[in-house]
């Protein structure tokens, strides 16, 4: 009996030994296989267009709120509507949120706008940058794109009227929801009642 | 055939502007609304009487389902949108690629192989530009996974329906046979350097959109996969190349991959920001919320099916790990009462739906089916009340609460929300 579970034990090993190759699969020191072609310097900077909290990434060029209004009006409100509540939930409300009590747990309705959930100013020129307006993204000069920016911020009540917005600017400007946001706590719940 | 893919950006095109000018928006209902709404079907063909006695159809260039066999992945919304894998149609664990549940931000982009690039820079000693041959020149390893939305059972969630199909519940999750380079290949190529702790994943579709992943994930098992299902990837899956990030939620399996920068932090994207994070009652939002936690739901019996009488039926369904492998489900046949352990019937892999069976004897009467599935790290699939109770009711993302069907007298079976 005994040998018997023990043949079965190494059949089972050598079975998942044959399933699956894992030789390369999180490989500590894989060989150099002399692929891929370097990339030069201007070829990186055509296509690295993302935006860090600190600010590294913004390109030159500065936009006011009054600016930003006007290319709102024109290129963002169709879709946004007209004063930013947009058309949920394809087109999401960009401002007007709720501020103060932080029910969004309570409540999903509750909007989530810049102003009251995104937790870094930089995103939101990263994010017009790449992918608005819908039908013709990245046709925002960064002069455009930073005065939506700074549009929007001046709604939430983030940017004084006529202030510039620019790459100094920008990621000064703390976001009220910044403290809410900490990092997955759910690894080792067991789930059950013990979910996380 | 060069025509065509100039004709499908025409199509876009034109869907754009019309979106631009607000007349489509009426069409564009909320994807949430709409879910399962889907094409009508043609009816099945007559078929002849006895078909030994007549010769059949020629061979053929490309197979197609039997015309008595319609699967459809019921899609909503147009350039920004979403499809359902049909759960209730399928067998075993593999999605056919036509059917994986599909999400996109900006359409399905057309994207020439030859001239797709993927450009790994940042903190590397080496920035590196590789075409997709070169990509498919390294050692390649194929993994079965499943790719979940972290969406997935929201509609459910918000507003259930005893009418409401295993697709319209969770058909935001699908599995299957991805081929592909390790991206500790790739990274060990372009010289991580130490202090790299995270990287962006940025598609090169029209919202190229972008994830930060952490660099220990490349390093474990994330791959960036041209094949799926033993051919190359269809255009709606990434093609020609996605990264695939094992357990993740769906988000982070950044398709048409375009560009990876390393960086000691995070990016700060709008998915990861703004989208994909989980408010909790005690005011903090939980970010990065990656792994999609232990699931199963029953696939038949379910809406629209109708038991037609007491005896025999089996419960099949699906069960899957984002942390590993499934160990155990369960099946409950009295509303959660007593729980008995049900057969899993196809190979355990970490991070993979697995199909599981449980026999049951039907004696008539009313009565509530539900599966519970537990995985390798000992984590137990939670009921909606313990999942509400801490996420709180306004948080609705990694839902994975046990599912439930009711069954009536009269065999009608109804999706049961509460559980």
């Amino acid at each position: 009996m005994r040998r018997a579970v023990l043949v079965v034990a190494a059949l089972a090993i050598a079975g998942c030994r044959a399933e699956v190759r894992d030789d390369y699969l999180g490989d500590k020191a894989p060989k150099d296989y002399g692929l891929g072609r370097p990339a030069s310097a201007a070829e990186i900077s055509a296509v690295d267009i993302d935006v860090s909290p600190n600010g590294t990434g913004l390109p030159a060029g500065s936009g006011t709120p009054e600016q930003g209004a006007t290319v709102f009006a024109s290129t963002c409100a169709s879709c946004h509507g007209k004063n930013g509540e947009g058309i949920p939930p394809l087109y999401p409300q960009l401002v007007g949120g709720p501020k103060g009590a932080f029910n969004f747990a309570t409540d999903h309705k509750i909007p989530r706008t810049i102003g009251n959930y995104w937790p870094y100013a930089t995103t939101l020129f990263d994010y017009i940058r790449r992918a608005m307006p819908l039908t013709a993204p990245g046709s925002l000069t960064p002069d455009q794109t930073y005065a939506v920016a700074a549009y929007l911020l001046n709604r939430e009540g983030l940017l004084p009227a006529g202030a510039t917005l620019d790459a100094h600017s920008l990621p000064a400007i703390q976001m009220p929801a910044r403290s809410h946001f900490v990092p997955d706590d759910r690894r080792g719940s067991t789930g059950g009642a013990n979910v996380r | 055939m060069a025509d065509s893919p100039l004709i499908s950006r025409r199509t876009l095109i034109a869907g754009a502007a019309v979106a631009a000018g607000g007349v489509l928006l009426t069409n564009l209902p909320g994807a949430e609304a709409q879910q399962g709404a889907a094409t009508p079907v043609a009816p099945p063909p007559v078929a002849p009487a006895d078909p030994t006695k007549a010769p059949g159809a020629p061979t053929t260039a490309v197979g197609q389902r039997s015309p008595f066999v319609q699967p459809q992945r019921a899609p909503v919304g147009e350039i920004t949108g979403t499809s359902l894998t049909p759960l209730q149609d399928l067998t075993g664990t593999i999605t056919p690629a036509d059917l994986h549940f599909t999400r996109i931000h900006a359409g399905v982009p057309t994207i020439d192989p030859a001239k797709h690039t993927l450009l790994i820079h940042g903190l590397v000693e080496h920035p590196l530009e590789f075409t997709v041959d070169s990509l498919k020149r390294f050692p390649a390893v194929t993994r079965v996974h499943f790719v979940e939305c972290s969406g997935n059972g929201r509609a459910a969630y918000r507003t259930p329906k005893p009418e409401m199909t295993p697709q319209q519940v969770d058909g935001m999750t699908s599995n299957s046979e991805w081929t592909g380079v390790p991206l500790s290949v790739l990274f060990h190529q372009a010289g991580v350097k130490p202090e790299a702790k995270w990287f962006l994943a940025e598609g090169g579709d029209a919202s190229l959109l972008d994830r930060s992943i952490p660099v220990s994930k490349a390093m474990d098992d994330a791959l960036v996969v041209w094949a799926q299902n033993g051919e190359p990837l269809r255009p709606e899956q990434g093609f020609p190349i996605r990264l695939l990030v094992p357990g993740y939620e769906g988000n982070a399996n950044v398709k048409w991959l375009r560009r990876i920068k390393l960086g000691a932090e995070p990016f700060m994207t709008r998915w990861e920001t703004s989208k994909y994070t989980d408010p909790l009652p005690n005011d903090k939002i939980r970010m990065f919320s990656f792994e999609m936690d232990a699931k199963s739901i029953i696939t038949s019996p379910a809406y629209p099916e109708r038991l037609t009488g007491p005896g025999w039926w089996p419960i099949r369904g699906l069960a899957w790990s984002g942390r590993g492998r499934i160990n155990r489900v369960e099946v409950s046949t009295d509303g959660g009462k007593t729980w008995l352990g049900a057969e899993l019937l196809t190979a355990l892999s970490p991070k993979a739906h697995v199909r599981f069976e449980h026999m049951w004897q039907w004696d008539g009467n009313e009565t509530l089916l539900m599966s519970r599935a537990t995985d390798d790290q000992g984590y137990v699939q939670p009921t909606m009340a313990q999942l509400k109770a801490v996420r709180g009711p306004g948080t609705d993302y990694h839902f994975n609460s046990i599912r439930a069907w009711r069954v009536a007298r009269d065999g009608v079976v109804t999706f049961e929300a509460n559980t």
